[in-house]
């Protein structure tokens, strides 16, 4: 399969400058015998696209911190927006109500929909309560309540992704983190009703994915994606979270590489500036896209959506045999 | 989060001795035993003084498990491509190499199919010592393809866990192993073939978080660490005062999340119980 030409992180800026200077040296050699100069100029050339076309440490850097910022449109902030009458359920009906997610149900384009998601806090109070958008094993128990609801009567679920991580703590894993997470994935895999996923801001690791497991995923323009966080990476393989930056440029969380890498099926596009700028514009572009996806997965067969949805996360990864 | 991938090792013996005792594998880090080599395989790797079960390399636990001649590997050829050309302060393309020359392992899961005690199932085990056991593309695809296989042969799949989670190498990529690998587990539950799972230290994050937690019976090994984050990471992010036993099997059974906790030299007979078990029940 495909294998690109490893890039340390930085070097790209060097090695356009490289390639530019053979390609005009090319461009400039005398035709001595026509020689077979024109697919090395065509070679270099595309290699210098592709590498010009590639997101620079910076525009991740850029990325992570739009993900991040603090006013920045949150789940309910969208469910205003785009859903009538939305009725917020709560619960996991065994231990709690968690909320770092929220979860109900209300009207998308007039019909009735499930609406789970990640929701952070604005101030500190708020904050607090919402545990950052880090989830515990409540609150992925709530979501799943609501998609079994959904999976009953028929309605699509949407489910709006945008935490940390799931919550690193002791009662979290007392209660099982871990189980719940694989547990809500699993009941995604099986949902019988159609399902579209958007990361709207962080889209942090297995807190993530535990909600993220649908028919399309969609990601804003600069929202990220990402196996751990940038200073998570940067404290384990450089040994010091400082070079965050540098980490994120590593692992790519941003949404070109993600669609790129075939993990997202589309980028959500954002008001200029980034969707703190505009919340009511952000929620119009994020609902366009939403009934897109849905209206590309709805007219499946049950058997035949979760078979599909089944064979996209199947074909993940890249391999060499 | 960060942490996710961040598994520490509890040493509960007085610091000067653990790390005196870690630089030689034969010496138990907890009571401070010295075996001969053959002495400790005799013993399955578990300390015959304190109970301490050693780590196992993938092929010690396949030799230890299945009934002797009958493993047949499969998919031993397959492996990583590096999506990202990822860099940190070394290519990760040399890690790789320098992990499958240290461990003879393509990645850090072998599976096959195989005979325990006396009964067909299909085998996926995982190895700690190839890149902490980390999940990337390759174990994601043979997790599945064990999956497939065992779904195609109506057999039931035994899997021995053993890692510190997502392979942060493969980026985003790692991630989707996770929901890549419940997908296959969703294969297997309809196809109605039986899933137990055997939790080894560690079992941690991506890997804990996936298809190790949907086995129809779980079971680990006395002391290893289960937990979806690792201790250290708790204590630093939360602050809070952990329990002596935190993420420890013991713990996990009182708290429900385990079916039992057995020592190595239990896990075959019990593994050959539940087969025949679920052999009569189809």
């Amino acid at each position: 399969m495909a294998r690109r030409r490893r890039q340390p992180p930085g070097a790209s800026a060097a090695e356009q400058l490289r390639l530019r200077d053979r390609l005009a040296r090319l461009t400039d050699l005398p035709l001595l015998r026509g020689a077979g100069v024109s697919g090395e100029m065509a070679r270099l050339r595309r290699q210098l696209e592709r590498i010009a076309a590639e997101p620079t440490e910076d525009d991740v850097w850029r990325a992570v911190e739009l993900a991040r910022h603090q006013a920045r449109p949150y789940t309910l902030d969208y469910a205003e927006r785009i859903l009538d009458d939305f009725v917020e359920l709560h619960g996991d009906r065994s231990l709690g109500d968690d909320h770092a997610i929220v979860a109900g149900l209300g009207r998308f384009r007039g019909a009735t929909v499930a609406l789970v998601g990640h929701q952070k806090g604005r101030d500190i109070h708020e904050r607090t309560r919402r545990n950052f958008g880090m989830a515990m094993p409540e609150g992925y128990r709530k979501a799943m309540r609501v998609m079994e609801i959904a999976d009953r009567h028929g309605f699509p679920v949407l489910s709006l992704v945008d935490t940390p991580g799931a919550y690193p703590g002791v009662s979290a894993e007392q209660h099982g983190q871990g189980g719940w997470i694989a547990r809500s994935q699993l009941a995604m895999a099986r949902l019988c009703v159609p399902t579209v996923a958007c990361v709207i801001g962080e889209g942090g690791s297995g807190g993530a994915v535990a909600i993220a497991l649908a028919d399309r995923v969609l990601m804003q323009e600069n929202a990220i994606y990402s196996v751990i966080s940038p200073e998570g990476c940067a404290a384990i393989l450089w040994r010091d979270a400082g070079e965050a930056k540098k980490a994120a440029a590593a692992f790519k969380p941003d949404a070109r590489h993600c669609l790129e890498l075939g993990v997202i099926d589309a980028i959500v596009p954002e008001p200029a500036g980034g969707a703190h700028a505009n919340h009511d514009e952000a929620a119009r572009l994020l609902a366009a896209a939403l009934e897109a996806a849905l209206a590309e997965v709805a007219g499946l067969e049950a058997d035949e959506r979760r078979r599909a949805r089944r064979a996209k996360f199947r074909a993940m990864g890249e391999l060499t045999a | 989060m960060a942490s996710r991938i961040d598994v520490s090792i509890e040493h509960r013996g007085p610091p000067a001795e653990a790390s005196s005792a870690q630089r030689d594998p034969n010496t138990c880090p907890s009571c401070g035993s010295h075996y001969r080599e053959d002495e400790l395989e005799r013993a399955l790797r578990v300390c015959p003084q304190c109970g301490h079960h050693f780590p196992l390399r993938a092929r010690q636990r396949v030799a230890q498990l299945v009934d002797h001649g009958t493993f047949v590997e499969q998919e031993e050829s397959l492996r990583s491509a590096d999506p990202l050309g990822f860099f940190d302060v070394r290519p990760y393309t040399e890690r790789i190499a320098e992990a499958e020359v240290s461990t003879g392992l393509g990645d850090a899961i072998v599976i096959g199919a195989a005979k325990i005690e006396r009964r067909d199932c299909q085998l996926a085990v995982m190895d700690f010592a190839f890149m902490g056991g980390s999940m990337g593309s390759v174990v994601g695809e043979k997790l599945a393809r064990a999956c497939e296989r065992a779904a195609e042969r109506r057999l039931p799949l035994v899997c021995v866990t053993a890692s510190g989670g997502a392979r942060m190498q493969e980026g985003i990529l790692s991630l989707m192993q996770m929901p890549k690998t419940v997908c296959a587990v969703d294969l297997l539950r309809e196809s109605r073939c039986a899933f137990f799972c055997v939790m080894t230290h560690p079992t941690t994050a991506g890997v804990l978080a996936s298809f190790a937690s949907l086995g129809d019976v779980i079971v680990a090994e006395p002391g290893a660490l289960l937990s979806f984050t690792g201790p250290r990471v708790v204590q630093q992010t939360t602050r809070e005062k952990l329990p002596d036993d935190f993420g420890l099997s013991e713990s996990n059974l009182r708290l429900g999340h385990l079916d039992a906790i057995l020592t190595r030299g239990e896990l075959r007979p019990f593994l050959g119980r539940l087969l025949a078990l679920f052999e009569h029940g189809a």
